[in-house]
């Protein structure tokens, strides 16, 4: 056994996580920042930081994640960052040019209490920084929150940083992805022009974290939302965010800053949750949904009336992000599966009641929790204690799914054992039909697998 | 492609780099940018800071310490003792292979403890939650040893490891022990190997006197089983003849390293991340060590001999050499099959402390030349050799790493072979406690770059054109866009074993599909193709 040492037997823990179900604050950062094209993402910090998210994002997408990191040593931990990110400023821009550096702080630099306002207004004064550049940051204390969190402050920092009210009024709606993948966000473009709608999408990094075999390595890739859009979005009509914990504090930041009202919507995971991200859009726009998005939504939805009787009642373990977590927990129920232990490491008061208020009485003793010490050693442990039919997350969840010889779907991050999730959305109409598809495959494969031979079925 | 008989002068290229930097960058990284020279002694500048911004390979001491050298040990619960992400990103994912003898055994690689530092604990302090951690993680697991790692806040708010660790062993009656391994010690991750062969060496090594059963005992230094490399070396080493008391690190566990001063031979493989293993064992134990390589087949049979000359025995000596033929037989088969089609191809080698050296021999076994190497986080005496050791300045970044003070061990201490005994091997050309280093591989106008940055890579790689690029996970896919296939040598891209005999024949099978393969070929679609055509065919009906 892979986790032999796990017991069934539930000790309350306060100081020891096992197995966490989240990481740190500044990688959600650097992954943001990779939506804005032409941007180098950099970490303020020692090099160490840097180089396990390169690494951990690498592995995710199996694509060059550029990135720098102001090498912290003793001394600057001593006497504060600010000669060593001075430097990297100039060395970037010299070497690597780009339109944007995107700065994050790490746990280092945040306990010296580096200002990073202050600094890179030196930068400017100073010269440091070419004409018609750009240095942004956010702050992303790694003990605070998760890597959600980072993601969240480094979405805020966009609008901080570029949003604008011109007084122009500009017939476009803002779009606010929570942390999806890059095949999720080219699939929110793609619903919002099927629906005739212009849209900034912030940030976006298909065609930067999905870029196709050239032969020739492009250092900025040609996606990611461009600085003209950041700087637009503040005369958009709307904006529509997409996951509380992603995206809430850089849509009211947009609010309070350039007063572009938001709506606030689950991410669009899962028939509900992408009804009412359609219905928003149509409204929002004030466009009718064309009957081509109600075609994908028949098909999808046919797929779920031809094949029901595989989900019902099925008992599904999910471990993961909040945003991810909510929509996927209310697809589940949709589809009458029973998600009955929900997990996750990103900290929040509003998640638990939120999962609590899809789930009512059609899974009332659901384990929910989330924040300190939930994690997939607790998870396995309730697994032990209630054995599921499905269990659902990262990578991660491979260890538990063989040792309890569970169906196992990858949904989440990081996912470093299979390609997929880059290239083929969850979310929309789309989406739905991608998660059927693999659900399915996961749960008849196991039937195949322990049918006895009378009544191995070619049909299914 | 170039001819590799006459390498092309890369004295313009490294001009042309440099010139992209700002003046201060370029005097500082013209000096770890060397074109070889074997006729006049060459030095290199390493182990030195990287450039901020200048985006690096290198991570941190705390990688190097927990993840590198202690990771890979099974039997102890590494505790990570900061905010979360050190914990998560090192869960796992360097691939160390460890088999407990049976089901029922210790194995916690599979997890990851941390004690998840919040706010509050950054603020008052986190001791009495690592306090809690440690006796949580008694309470459910009731392991033999728990050690503790201290990440970047923890030396700037001042909780002391040390003493929790201490109180926390006294109280449980097991070995606590901590590392302050933040990870802005040192410049790159060997500032964190050094800290951990201090740790094992303080807190583990020579607390179990039994005298093993067997003859010519070793131990094995400086592996660290990534892909099974370990299981080849262990299968090897037994039919040689040979008893391994200990693996610093790969497979092993915390009894063997307890008893490993009990060996009458340390073998160093990666000499970067142990060498101060084995030197302080020397002067503590009187254990004497080889500089040995088992990655290539030529270099292990090397290797073998090297140690079975030391051990001086009939038998053994008889014994490798009968190994060394039966295995180099399967060897040979598949390089005949191999070689022809990867003769004259040009690798480049930017990886580790040891691995770019070492990998040069299984290339060089392929017939193919490697035209540029450095290494990711070596100092001057991995690329120049030992000789430079008394050269090297201590500066600032190496000085806040402790050096341990280490005595002969009054009871303990007994010299395996007497100072003639030595002297004698010596002069036979044993090389005992030395090593050469990388450049002396490296033939005339070679480049070695130490701590390549991503800019230098890209512009070598259009410079070289090389057929394989060797590296790490970060480097991978950036390499591959270019349409150059790259090998990762931390993580074997999930293969292995490449060390020892079967080894070899693993990277010579892997080594021929990559620089052979047709896949590259699809990149151009066939409209984009020179002096394509569009033709119109139509299938008669």
């Amino acid at each position: 056994m892979l986790l032999r040492h796990t017991p069934s037997e539930i000790k309350e823990r306060k100081a020891l996580t096992i197995n966490p179900a989240k990481t740190c604050q500044p990688i959600g950062a650097m992954y943001a920042a990779l939506g804005i094209h032409g941007c180098l993402p950099h970490s303020h910090g020692s090099q160490g930081c840097c180089a396990y998210h390169r690494s951990t994002l690498t592995r995710h997408y199996k694509e060059p994640i550029m990135a720098a990191t102001s090498s912290f040593t003793e001394g600057a931990s001593v006497f504060g960052g600010q000669a060593n990110l001075l430097q990297a400023i100039n060395n970037m821009f010299t070497v690597y040019a780009p339109e944007v550096i995107a700065i994050h702080t790490t746990c280092l630099s945040e306990t010296i209490g580096d200002d990073i306002n202050q600094i890179i207004r030196k930068a400017y004064d100073d010269g440091k920084v070419p004409e018609g550049k750009h240095v942004i940051h956010c702050n992303t204390p790694s003990y605070v929150g998760s890597h959600v969190t980072g993601y969240a402050n480094m979405v805020a920092g966009m609008v901080k940083y570029f949003s604008e009210s011109t007084g122009r009024y500009r017939d476009q709606i803002n779009i606010i992805p929570g942390w999806v993948e890059p095949s999720d966000m080219r699939e929110i473009k793609r619903i919002a022009k099927e629906m005739g709608v212009k849209a900034v999408l912030f940030p976006d990094t298909s065609d930067v974290l999905d870029a196709p075999q050239r032969g020739k390595h492009m250092f900025y890739p040609e996606g990611g939302v461009t600085i003209p859009d950041l700087k637009s979005t503040g005369d958009s009509k709307l904006t529509i965010a997409l996951g509380p914990f992603g995206t809430e504090s850089a849509a009211a930041l947009l609010d309070s800053k350039c007063k572009v009202k938001y709506e606030l919507l689950d991410l669009p995971i899962g028939i509900s949750a992408t009804d009412r991200f359609i219905s928003g859009l149509s409204r929002a726009a004030c466009v009718e949904v064309p009957t081509s998005i109600t075609a994908e939504r028949g098909r999808a939805v046919d797929i779920i009336t031809d094949m029901q009787q595989y989900f019902y009642n099925k008992k599904v373990a999910l471990f993961g992000d909040p945003d991810q977590l909510t929509a996927l927990t209310e697809f589940l129920v949709d589809l009458e599966m029973k998600p009955i232990h929900i997990i996750s490491g990103t900290p929040g008061k509003q998640f638990e009641p939120r999962i609590r208020n899809i789930l009512k009485d059609k899974v009332p003793n659901a384990n929910v929790r989330n924040g300190a010490n939930a994690d997939l050693f607790l998870l396995h442990q309730l697994i032990k204690n209630e054995p599921v039919d499905l269990l659902i997350g990262n990578t991660y969840g491979k260890y538990i799914a063989r040792d309890e010889d569970i169906p196992f779907v990858r949904m989440g991050f990081p996912i470093m054992d299979r390609i997929g999730h880059s290239y083929f959305p969850t979310v929309g109409y789309a989406g739905v039909m991608r998660l059927l598809e693999i659900m399915l495959s996961a749960l008849l494969d196991r039937q195949d697998r322990d049918a006895p031979e009378e009544s191995f079925e070619l049909v299914m | 492609m170039m001819d590799h008989d006459t390498l092309q002068d890369p004295l313009a290229i490294k001009e042309e780099i440099l010139s992209k930097y700002p003046p201060k960058v370029a005097r500082k990284r013209s000096k770890s940018i060397v074109v070889r020279d074997p006729e006049n002694e060459q030095k290199i500048q390493a182990n030195v800071r990287t450039i901020p911004g200048i985006i690096t390979q290198r991570g941190c001491a705390y990688a190097g310490c927990k993840g590198v050298v202690l990771g890979p040990t099974r039997d102890i619960i590494n505790i990570t003792h900061g905010p979360i992400g050190c914990g998560f990103y090192s869960w796992l994912t360097r691939r160390n292979q460890t088999k407990p003898p049976g089901n029922e055994d210790e194995n916690f690689m599979t997890y990851c403890f941390s004690t998840d530092m919040q706010d509050s604990n950054i603020v008052f302090g986190g001791e009495k939650k690592l306090r809690e951690a440690i006796q949580e993680a008694y309470d459910l697991f009731k392991p033999r040893a728990i050690s503790v790692f201290s990440t970047c806040p923890i030396g700037l708010i001042g909780d002391d490891v040390h003493a929790v660790a201490r109180e926390m062993k006294e109280k449980l009656g097991i070995n606590v022990f901590a590392f302050s391994c933040e990870g802005y010690k040192g410049v790159s991750q060997s500032a964190g190997h050094h800290i951990a062969n201090n740790g094992l060496f303080k807190h583990v090594v020579g607390l179990d006197d039994t005298v093993k059963e067997g003859d010519f005992k070793i131990n094995m230094l400086g592996e660290y089983n990534i892909g099974g490399d370990a299981f080849e070396l262990e299968r090897i080493l037994e039919l040689a003849g040979f008893t391994l008391i200990s693996t610093f690190s790969g497979n092993s566990d915390m009894g063997r390293f307890a008893n490993s001063h009990t060996a009458d031979l340390n073998v160093i493989m990666c000499h970067r991340s142990i060498n101060y293993m084995a030197e302080m064992m020397e002067t503590k134990f009187g254990i004497p060590w080889l500089k040995v390589n088992f990655t290539g087949a030529k270099a292990t049979a090397k290797s073998l001999r090297k140690m079975a000359r030391y051990f001086g025995d009939k038998k053994l000596i008889n014994r490798v050499e009968k190994l060394i033929k039966d295995e180099m037989a399967a060897v040979n088969e598949v390089l005949r099959e191999t070689k022809p089609r990867c003769e004259g191809k040009l690798a480049m080698l930017f990886v580790g402390g040891s691995r770019a050296h070492h990998y040069q021999e299984l290339f060089n076994e392929l017939g193919m030349k490697t035209v540029c190497a450095g290494y990711e986080f070596g100092h001057r005496d991995d690329y120049e050799g030992r000789e430079v050791l008394p050269d090297i300045k201590i500066d600032a970044d190496s000085r806040n790493i402790e050096e341990l003070f280490v005595e002969k061990d009054d009871k303990r201490y007994r010299p395996r072979k007497s100072a003639e005994e030595i002297r004698s091997l010596k002069k036979k050309g044993l090389e005992i406690g030395e090593y050469d280093g990388l450049m002396a591989e490296m033939g005339k106008q070679s480049l070695v770059v130490d701590d390549i940055s991503h800019y230098e890579t890209e512009k070598l790689i259009e410079f070289y054109k090389p057929h394989i690029f060797c590296a790490g996970i970060k480097e991978k896919y950036v390499v591959q866009k270019m349409g150059v296939p790259l090998k990762q040598l931390h993580s074997y891209d999930y293969g292995g074993p490449y060390a020892g005999f079967r080894g070899a024949i693993n990277f010579y099978l892997e080594i021929d599909r990559m620089v052979n393969t047709r896949i590259w070929d699809l990149i151009i679609p066939p409209w984009e193709k020179n002096g394509a055509e569009i033709t119109a065919e139509y299938v008669s009906l």
